[in-house]
């Protein structure tokens, strides 16, 4: 049975892709901005709508499905249940935010600028939302194209380069999906590229094993998970602080998105075989990154060390396959997405105050600016799992997964947390703290609208910190059907 | 079959424009209108209303298929000769003369297309290529040129050597010309027919310029007026395949266990070759001439695995290679300098140009929403039906992603880097031909139903 509100996936696809495609047409920096701002709060205000909707029995609140190939048994299938909806409401939050931020700054050719964030926005809602492994994998790329020409376009000078490796990167592992899909797909009862039939296809063990890897890989190189993290430093470190946002706030969401849905549920009867290896490989990354995230003297590379780490242990609590870390695991893509984008705010104002980012060239922001201190304080306490703040839930839960499964993983794991304290707080205490240096000595605090951005960021920390239940609630149904769809085969 | 007949009359009526009329207006409606004809003629075909018919027996076959493919070709050429009568006329004058032996060559492609007999293959492919060597050379005071005509005769009369020795092997081992005729099984072969198959492989390798036989691919490509380069780089190369296709699929379908891994060998150093070497290119046009032999081994995927889903690859492949490379042909003959360089800050310049050209550079990559996702799409899953020789399709996918780096390239240089206004003079009908041609490439890349579903009227 359809219903109007059937339509919120494709809304919340065409929202966007509208949004993108007329800001190119636009004449005029302001004008372009306030349109982009008030196309991405259109779309938050239908996810927002959508979220009033709710079928308990199946925990779908909607989804759509065209025929679009007849002839490959592939159709437009969205879905929106709780995990999709997870990503999409941090996605639908994110875009104004990352707007708000960006239009303090002047941007070379504008409309294109903008334009392409929001095509991003539309296929990242795209992949989140599939459930047909051909919409899927054109989502997957799709999403690509526009954040390689925004990373390519503006940036630091190393940008091109940059960005070229990130696209050679993610085009390798998509490319190797591609073959893993379209054989999952040769395989399926029916021939359908459904995520049902994909879930039913009848595999053996050893292919299993190597269309496992064909898959891992591309989610692996996209999250990052070590040691296929090697793009991301210079990425994140290149590209202008917006699309940073969006490469790290939303984007390495894919990755794990995938493997809770597209990886695990596809080949369950490996991952006795192989989830030693993943899990290992992700806490070498958590403690691997939180060190070198230590030593970093650049503000940007801090963060993106400081990003793998997290990735690496939601990686980790999913081959666990415990409930709890699962769940854990969705609130923390959420949490992380908030954290993550509000640390590169902070990083920007800096920036865009100072003109460096150096960490060695700052120093006692804190008397000049306190209330962007006060906030970056908050966010920096999120981002150390304090209790309280919203991340603590989610990585005790997937902390606590890690723990059942093995105690020494968790045990290495939650060294990641301690480490990510120790450079975190020292972060602060060299920036915010000490010396007033040349650079920071005329440091104005920051102006009210972007008081604003970031209060928003702080009010989302406490209130996810305080309240989790709602939170958990989304995402328990979905992540008990994709166990259930491990757990028999 | 009435495709053959009107465009090798409209080859003859092409000359005779040329007598009666030194304009080049003239010559150019005449041209348009022929290939529009020709459009319309073979998609009555395609249709199942032909306007004459010709008994031929055994020696001609026409499937849905064939005629299919020989309209998508015939369109691709319809844009290409709009995108470049005009270039045609400024490189190398005498436009009716130049656009007969461009009918002539179509009809070539319609003869080897629907060959019966082995008979037929010879002359379909000489008549295609026969007017190519001439086009090749057709710029007179260029030495390079020259040398490219030259080049091009040589390699092309000597493969044609081997396909007549290959033909004539067979012939004595089986007594037949006719493809189904010699019916070949798995049964052992006598050494002769053997010689004889693997003659007549390597010399279709030659035509579509696989590797190891790609040798004269890249000089006489870069050596050729730009504008007849993009006609045999895409719509001559695209029917050479189907050529290639029909032999190994009437002739010696049965047996192809016995040829799949020698055809897979191919395929793997056709796709390493062209892409690893397309990568040390200065010049966007022996770029593309590399990036002609990778999308060959894309291509020869249809040949190896012969089933349905690397037909449909080889159709779609045809449609967006050849509209792609036409693309992008017709951008680069009005450029001044061909080097990466010369393309950038041409984003600035003419972003509409340069829009257009990432459409069809995306295409040639392979990314989704446009037709060569679906080409490659196909052809990956017909390797993978197969079953065989999975790693064929990895190996493949893996060169895919090195052909990134030279087609981003002139992505890069368009709109990431400066330079100066190269000046192109692109009218309204030009860039509506390009227009058309990413048109074409975006639906096929949203929907490539539309066309396949044409292959089961």
């Amino acid at each position: 049975m359809l219903s109007a509100f059937d339509n919120f996936p494709a809304l919340l696809i065409w929202l966007p892709v509208i949004g993108g495609l007329v800001s190119f047409l636009i004449k005029g920096e302001e004008r372009i901005r306030t349109w982009a701002m008030s196309s991405s709060i259109l779309t938050l205000v239908v996810m927002g709508v959508s979220m009033l909707y709710t079928d308990d029995k199946h925990n779908m609140l909607s989804m759509v499905s065209y025929v679009w190939l007849s002839s490959l048994g592939a159709s437009f299938s969205l879905v929106l249940d709780g995990l999709s909806r997870t990503l999409c409401l941090l996605t639908a939050i994110s875009f104004p935010l990352i707007i708000a931020v960006a239009s303090r700054n002047r941007y070379e050719q504008p409309g294109a600028f903008y334009g392409l964030l929001l095509l991003a926005q539309a296929g990242l809602m795209g992949v989140f939302m599939a459930v047909d492994a051909l919409t899927f994998y054109f989502f997957w790329e799709l999403a690509l194209i526009p954040v390689y020409f925004l990373a390519s376009r503006w940036g630091g000078e190393r940008r091109m380069q940059a960005a070229f490796k990130f696209f050679i990167y993610t085009f390798v592992g998509s490319l190797l999906l591609l073959v893993g899909i379209l054989y999952v797909y040769s395989k399926t009862p029916g021939q359908s590229f459904a995520l049902g039939a994909f879930y039913a296809a009848e595999l053996s063990k050893t292919e299993q094993l190597w269309l496992f890897w064909l898959f891992f890989l591309a989610f692996a190189i996209k999250m990052p998970i070590f040691p296929f993290h090697t793009w991301q430093p210079d990425a994140y470190e290149q590209t202008a602080t917006p699309v940073t946002m969006v490469l790290s706030g939303i984007m390495v969401k894919m990755g794990v998105l995938a493997i809770m849905r597209w990886l695990l549920p596809v080949f369950p009867d490996v991952i006795p075989d192989v989830d030693n290896i993943v899990i290992g490989l992700s806490v070498i990354g958590i403690v691997y990154a939180s060190c070198i995230a230590w030593v970093q003297d650049d503000l940007k590379r801090l963060v993106a060390y400081s990003s793998i780490a997290h990735v690496g242990l939601m990686a980790a609590a999913l081959f666990t396959l415990r409930p709890e870390a699962w769940q854990g695991a969705v609130v923390q893509m959420f949490s992380h997405g908030v954290n993550i984008i509000g640390l590169w705010m902070v990083v920007e104002m800096i920036e865009r105050e100072t003109g460096v980012r150096r960490i060695s060239q700052l120093g006692g922001i804190a008397h000049q600016a306190p209330v962007l201190t006060v906030m970056l304080v908050v966010i920096a306490l999120a981002n150390v799992a304090l209790p309280l703040t919203n991340a603590f839930v989610g990585e005790f839960l997937m902390l606590n997964g890690l723990y059942r499964f093995n105690v020494w993983y968790a045990a290495f794991a939650g060294l990641g947390v301690v480490l990510s304290a120790v450079y975190t707080l020292n972060m602060i205490r060299r920036v915010f703290l000490g010396q007033t240096r040349e650079a920071t000595a005329a440091f104005r605090d920051i102006p009210v609208d972007q008081r604003m951005v970031l209060a928003v960021v702080v009010v989302l920390v406490f209130m996810v910190g305080v309240m989790p239940a709602p939170m958990f609630e989304m995402a328990e149904k979905s992540t008990d059907f994709l166990l259930k769809q491990i757990r028999p085969k | 079959m009435n495709a053959i007949v009107l465009s090798a009359l409209w080859g003859v009526i092409m000359m005779y424009t040329g007598v009666l009329s030194k304009k080049a207006s003239v010559a150019r409606a005449m041209a348009l209108v022929g290939i529009c004809l020709l459009v319309v003629v073979s998609a009555l075909d395609l249709f199942g209303m032909p306007l004459v018919s010709v008994r031929t027996t055994g020696m001609l076959e026409f499937s849905n298929y064939g005629h299919l493919y020989v309209t998508v070709l015939l369109v691709c050429t319809a844009v290409y000769l709009l995108l470049s009568l005009d270039s045609m006329e400024e490189a190398v004058g005498q436009l009716s003369d130049h656009c007969a032996l461009i009918f002539f060559s179509l009809a070539g492609i319609c003869v080897t297309v629907s060959f019966k007999s082995l008979l037929m293959l010879f002359l379909g492919i000489e008549i295609m290529t026969i007017p190519l060597y001439i086009l090749a050379a057709s710029d007179k005071r260029n030495l390079k040129s020259n040398e490219a005509g030259l080049k091009y005769f040589l390699m092309g009369a000597f493969s044609t050597g081997l396909m007549l020795m290959g033909i004539t092997l067979l012939y004595g081992s089986y007594g037949t010309f006719v493809n189904e005729g010699m019916n070949l099984g798995m049964g052992l072969l006598s050494p002769m027919a053997i010689a004889g198959i693997v003659l007549l492989m390597v010399s279709m390798a030659f035509k579509v310029s696989a590797a190891p036989f790609h040798f004269w691919t890249p000089d006489v490509y870069d050596g050729t007026p730009t504008v007849f380069t993009s006609y045999m780089a895409s719509i001559v190369k695209a029917a050479a395949f189907f050529a290639f296709l029909r032999l190994f699929e009437t002739a010696f379908g049965k047996m192809q266990p016995n040829w799949q891994a020698l055809m897979a060998v191919l395929t793997a150093a056709t796709l390493v070759v062209g892409n690893v070497t397309a990568v040390f290119q200065q010049s966007v046009k022996r770029m593309l001439a590399y990036s002609s032999i990778a999308q060959a081994g894309f291509m020869l995927m249809a040949v190896f695995a012969l089933n349905v889903t690397g037909k449909q690859g080889l159709l779609l492949y045809a449609a967006a290679y050849s509209l792609a490379t036409v693309g992008i042909f017709a951008v680069l003959t009005h450029m001044k300098d061909y080097t990466y360089e010369g393309f950038n800050g041409l984003a600035r310049h003419e972003p509409l140009l340069a829009g257009l050209v990432t459409v069809f550079l995306l295409s040639l990559t392979g990314i989704p929403l446009t037709a060569g996702f679906f080409a490659k799409y196909h052809m990956i899953l017909a390797v993978l039906k197969d079953g065989g020789m999975n790693w064929l399709a990895i190996l493949a996918v893996l060169c895919a992603a090195v052909s990134v780096y030279y087609y981003f390239r002139v992505i890069q240089a368009m709109y990431f880097k400066d330079g100066p206004d190269p000046g192109l003079r692109f009218n309204g009908t030009l860039k509506g031909a390009l227009l058309l041609a990413a048109l074409l490439i975006v639906v096929l890349g949203i929907h490539p139903d539309w066309l396949l579903s044409l292959m089961n009227l």
